[in-house]
């Protein structure tokens, strides 16, 4: 929150004068146009969510939770993104390794490469690995002779969201990383640590919360991802039915009470996502990066 | 991006760190395993329809017409993102006011809210009876089941990217820059439009680029809100769905093909105009 320091206090405006800042009519209403825009785009779509979890009351709410499918579904996603994202941590800080510590022909186009998931629709990412397994495809006659089940299954489940999460991890920490330079590691190398020993206890303590920053935004959406997942599920229900593939299977069956009390999980999850990325940021600003210092 | 800035000192550093083989290879293998092969797959099946018949299922007129709705409604999502973005950050930046760090935390909201809840939200709020849908409907006001409530679900995914890609620049603006236009006889106004908001249109137009383009494949909080009536509200994204729910993997194949061509192409042209506007203006973004 560095602008907060560089934001001119009431004083300050003052003395600056009225050339450099805006009258204060136009200042409350810019800040008025910002708050109503925030309530209507943000804040009462997320107060209604609560609101139409709770339409029927706590014993509804209870109850829609308490489904045996509502419950594989959330046992499902906790599995998908426990497997997910330490997939994506390790290759997070391994692309974060190679490109920020290291100068090498290519590597803005790696970069490129490992941005592209951002820009493909979470549908196409669903759609390229059900062309990769599906029962058209050239591996499908060798899956089926081992028995190996990836489409419809955990396999592509898990596929898929490492796909749509592919670059959070490696997307945080390489410009940290980049920031901290390679002096502490030259250091601990010349002191007569190992390889290992370097990355253990200089580089990983230096990125510890720029890590944490990552992995909180990588699960949050790989707990919530429901483009690919969908595609690639096949919608069987208390299988292969994640948490955010239940809220839209409830609410196309006009259970909307049901819906939205799955949804109010989620919709917690990302309230203390939101919470412990600011208090990341307040904390520890300077530890995470410097474009996330705000 | 805050890396172009920084890149003059990791030429004159050689390197003594170990571990690049390793840290290299697992990130390519990585990427090329889950990245690179399931698209290159996307391109070979693509491209194995052969071009009398892509071009036949992309020209269809339905696909079309999703893709026309699509990259439409992303346009104006993203336009609107753009005007209240700016407003927001400058606000969040320049004024004091109660809340405002509670405020600042929750642009993020979109980014960390499930698409899927986004969607049966924003759904309920805007029907005809919902909150904000009963005031909407005496003007005659129609959101649900139209392209409009397509592009407020955009609206809504897309607005941190712009806020969050222009705040720290703002952040970073010289206050000698405004002083100086003052001591000029600079309006506040002119200030605005001819000094400041100029230095920022590189990091605009990445936020521009970052909203369009998730706005374009955007599925899940959409499909509640659009209703999917073909020709008019039914986005390529969904069509993509449908045409793989009817086992028309070639059909899939093809609008899937034309979108990233799209979306990339576009992407493309938008970074040659930043780092054309980045050389005019000067700024980072």
């Amino acid at each position: 929150m560095a602008h907060d320091t560089q934001a001119l206090a009431p004083g300050n405006y003052a003395r600056v004068g009225k050339a450099t800042t805006e009258r204060p009519l136009a200042r409350w209403t810019l800040i008025g146009i910002s708050l109503v825009f925030l309530l209507l785009i943000l804040l009462l779509p997320l107060a209604a969510v609560f609101f139409e979890a709770l339409r029927k009351g706590p014993e509804a709410f209870l109850e829609a939770l308490a489904d045996p499918e509502t419950f594989s579904a959330i046992r499902l996603t906790l599995i998908v993104a426990g497997i997910s994202v330490p997939l994506n941590l390790v290759f997070g800080i391994a692309a974060a390794w190679a490109i920020a510590k290291f100068e090498f022909k290519g590597k803005a186009f790696l970069t490129t490469l490992i941005d592209l998931p951002f820009s493909v629709s979470p549908v196409i990412s669903g759609l390229v690995f059900v062309l990769l397994f599906g029962s058209h495809s050239i591996l499908a006659p060798y899956l089926q002779s081992y028995g190996i089940k990836i489409l419809f299954a955990v396999p592509a489940l898990v596929l898929a969201t490492v796909f749509v999460t592919f670059p959070f991890i490696a997307r945080e920490l390489i410009p940290l990383m980049q920031e901290q330079g390679t002096s502490d590691e030259e250091a601990a190398l010349s002191l007569g640590a190992s390889g290992w020993q370097t990355f253990w206890y200089v580089t990983l303590p230096n990125i510890k919360w720029g890590l944490l920053y990552g992995v909180l935004l990588c699960n949050a959406r790989a707990m919530g991802e429901f483009g690919a997942v969908s595609v690639v599920s096949g919608h069987i229900r208390g299988v292969t039915n994640t948490m955010p593939l239940q809220v839209e299977i409830l609410y196309n069956e006009y259970n909307f009470v049901a819906a939205f009390a799955v949804a109010t999980l989620l919709a917690l999850l990302a309230l203390v996502t939101l919470v412990l990325k600011t208090l990341l940021e307040l904390r520890y600003s300077a530890e995470i990066s410097a474009s996330r210092r705000h | 991006m805050a890396a172009q800035t920084r890149k003059s000192w990791q030429f004159r550093r050689p390197s003594v760190l170990p571990g690049f083989g390793l840290a290299l290879g697992v990130t390519l293998f990585w990427l090329t395993l889950i990245v690179l092969i399931p698209l290159a797959g996307l391109a070979i099946r693509s491209s194995g329809l052969g071009a009398a018949k892509f071009w036949a299922l992309a020209a269809d007129p339905r696909t079309l017409n999703a893709l026309r709705i699509s990259f439409g409604t992303a346009f104006l999502a993203a336009i609107l993102n753009v005007a209240f973005g700016i407003i927001l950050a400058w606000v969040l930046v320049r004024y004091r006011f109660p809340g405002k760090r509670i405020i600042d935390a929750m642009v993020d909201l979109p980014f960390a809210l499930p698409t899927a809840v986004a969607g049966i939200a924003l759904t309920t709020l805007y029907a005809p009876n919902g909150w904000i849908g009963q005031f909407l409907t005496p003007l005659g006001i129609k959101v649900a089941l139209t392209p409009l409530g397509i592009v407020i679900a955009l609206v809504f995914v897309g607005l941190p990217f712009v806020v969050r890609t222009v705040q720290p620049v703002m952040e970073e603006i010289d206050r000698e820059v405004e002083e100086a236009a003052a001591t000029l006889g600079a309006t506040r106004f002119q200030t605005i439009s001819r000094v400041l908001l100029p230095g920022l249109a590189p990091a605009v137009l990445t936020g521009f680029a970052l909203a369009f383009a998730r706005g374009v494949g955007e599925y899940g909080s959409v499909i509640f809100i659009a209703g999917n009536i073909p020709y008019v509200s039914e986005i390529a994204p969904l069509l993509i769905v449908i045409r793989l729910e009817e086992f028309n993997y070639p059909a899939a194949t093809a609008i899937a093909a034309v979108m990233l061509i799209l979306s990339f192409s576009l992407l493309f042209v938008i970074n040659l105009i930043q780092s054309w506007s980045r050389r005019r203006y000067g700024y980072g973004a």
